[in-house]
């Protein structure tokens, strides 16, 4: 932000040094030379400080959006992603309500935003039985988010199985951590 | 276990080490055995003054797999008995061998060698069979596996399967791998790398063919490819998953498992991808499923009565049945060779255990304690079931006797080793 300002406060002096060239002359062929001079310098002021401003309004605009990104804001609950799951389980409890509402919401107030639902297990029993599983979860916060007004078109689910292991280790709390779905918007 | 057989073992292992140390080889442990064994001497094959134990090792080492097998030790006669008319024959017996092998190695003017075996009744003293082979020097294991089977079937009427193959994903690193191997772990070959993940590989009957599912693209694609050339295709990618694929023991078609309508279905295809029909309906998980010897009837699992448990159902369609009624995780079936069984996944006090279901009597048995047991499946004669097995946090591949008798870990150093099946 401060950057911005200093760029804008430069921009202000040099386009103020620029109408102080243009002082009256009293020769006529002055004159003209110095209203072409006048109107050539103005021009380029009016150019240069148009220019900076959008470079400014577009860092701004950046900057802003960094800032304010609600996905990526660790005080917003949309940054909160994964629903986890008890062993062979794949129904989504009740504390994830207020975060797949704000979900739902999102995805239906930007009709660009696309999200894919993981599904993971963890890594005990069958292979196949897991792939399976893992897409059950996936398909029940897909529909989840669906039925909290999130449009089908902008949501596709995935099962990874037990493939992709988030902690690793054999005990309930690696277990715990691998039996989840993610919700990833196609951006990131 | 005696101690003379733990001996036996143990040299065979350092001598496989020995033999060829560049290779990340698998290590064989054996524990258990049959209450009653056949005593087998195995007089250590030599020929124009060299040494050829590796056949004899890879044998002893078969034989000795089975649990239903002892051997007595003739290690120490020199020069070793090499034809029944040898005057020290009767010292093979008055040790206690029922049957004993013997032979010699004739090296060819080619490089090639001639092994010749013989198998003796030790008692009557004639013979119950006798064969040569003419092989290169590095297809001597090959002839010790070829010469296990058919000891192996004249002892116990049942055919061997020690120059069968077997096939594994391992995974090290980031990279996983399909690898084929001989039946006791040996000479493995890779079939596929891939940095995404690797499942279910599937033999053909006819073991010219594997299908697998791969990750390669993002999500489940399964694949047919061609293990004498390499080349591949993709057998299944409608939108969504596709995994699970088994080959009907004809050859004609195969079961797969999709998501690309509701939830995760069976299906069935020809063998060429032509003919998709749809077999299970109601949404929800519909999985793993195996042929029935006659290749018209499927077990599979299934979570339609809210935990998974092992259905039959035929493989044309129509009205499944449940087989698995005690406890709540039943998975990953597959039919004995001779259809009287199954064997399966049990999820018991929080450990997955290997058990057979005998179909008759709906009686099952639990075959393995380890705690993490899983992807069980036959040997082509019946007689063992090849299983992964978690030990200390790394994937191991185990055997198991169907009588749950005989237990055998493979273990490589070089990776962890998850979903074996036993190919032809």
């Amino acid at each position: 932000m401060k950057k911005t300002v200093l760029g804008l406060v430069i921009v202000g002096l040099l386009a103020g040094c620029s109408s102080e060239q243009t002082k009256p002359d009293t020769s006529q062929a002055d004159a003209a030379r110095a209203a072409a001079a006048k109107a050539a310098a103005d021009k380029a002021a009016a150019d240069a400080a148009a220019k900076a401003a959008a470079e400014a309004r577009a860092r701004e605009a950046a900057l802003a959006a960094q800032k304010i990104n609600p996905l990526d804001d660790p005080n917003n609950i949309l940054s909160q992603r994964s629903v986890y799951f008890a062993f062979d389980k794949y129904n989504v409890g009740s504390e994830y309500q207020p975060m797949l509402q704000a979900h739902a919401k999102y995805i239906e107030d930007h009709s660009n935003a696309k999200v894919q639902l993981q599904g993971n297990c963890d890594d005990r029993g069958s292979v196949e039985y897991n792939l399976a599983l893992g897409q059950r979860r996936a398909d029940s916060v897909r529909k989840s988010l669906s039925l909290l007004g999130a449009p089908e078109a902008q949501m596709s689910s995935i099962s990874f199985g037990k493939s992709k292991p988030r902690a690793q280790g054999e005990n309930e709390t690696a277990w715990a951590q691998n039996r989840r779905t993610d919700i990833v918007y196609q951006s990131e | 276990m005696n101690m003379r057989r733990w001996l036996a073992v143990w040299l065979a292992c350092l001598w496989v080490l020995w033999l060829v140390p560049a290779r990340a080889q698998m290590t064989i442990d054996i524990t258990g055995g049959a209450a009653t064994r056949i005593p087998v001497a195995i007089s250590p094959f030599a020929g124009a003054g060299q040494d050829y134990r590796t056949v004899t090792d890879v044998l002893a080492a078969d034989l000795l797999r089975t649990g239903e097998i002892s051997m007595v030790d003739v290690s120490d006669i020199a020069p070793p008995i090499a034809e029944p008319n040898d005057p020290r024959f009767g010292m093979a017996r008055a040790r206690g061998a029922d049957a004993i092998v013997l032979g010699h190695v004739l090296p060819q003017p080619d490089g090639r060698l001639e092994v010749r075996f013989r198998l003796m009744d030790a008692v009557q003293q004639t013979q119950l069979a006798g064969y040569s082979y003419t092989v290169r020097p590095d297809q001597l294991r090959m002839v010790g596996h070829h010469i296990a089977d058919i000891v192996y079937e004249k002892l116990t009427g049942v055919p061997g399967v020690f120059s069968t193959h077997i096939a594994y994903i391992i995974q090290q690193g980031s990279q996983y791998r399909i690898e084929i191997a001989d039946s006791d772990g040996q000479n493995p070959q890779t079939v596929l790398k891939s940095k995404e993940a690797l499942m279910s590989p599937a033999w053909s009957p006819d073991g010219k063919y594997m299908a697998y599912v791969s990750f390669e693209t993002g999500r489940a694609i399964v694949y047919e490819q061609a293990l004498d050339t390499g080349k591949r295709f993709v057998l299944a990618a409608f939108p969504g998953s596709n995994s699970a694929p088994a080959w009907s023991p004809d050859g004609k078609r195969i079961a797969l498992v999709l998501t690309r309508d509701d939830g995760s279905q069976l299906y069935v295809m020809n063998a060429d991808g032509s003919h998709l029909k749809r077999l299970t309906f109601g949404g929800g998980i519909d999985t793993e499923p195996c042929w029935s010897p006659d290749s018209k009837t499927l077990l599979f699992t299934s979570a339609r009565d809210g935990t998974p448990q092992v259905y039959m159902m035929p493989s044309d369609g129509g009205n499944a049945t449940r087989l698995t009624f005690d406890g709540s995780y039943n998975v990953s079936t597959r039919w004995s060779p001779d259809g009287k069984s199954f064997v399966f996944v049990q999820r018991m006090h929080g450990q997955f255990h290997i058990a057979v279901m005998d179909m008759a009597s709906g009686q099952a048995q639990v075959l393995s304690s380890g705690i993490d047991d899983e992807s069980p499946s036959y040997a082509p004669n019946g007689k063992m079931i090849l299983y992964a097995a978690e030990v200390n946090g790394r994937g191991e591949l185990a055997v198991v006797s169907s009588d749950g008798e005989t237990h055998e870990r493979l273990s490589n150093a070089a990776g962890l080793m998850e979903q074996p099946i036993w190919g032809p």
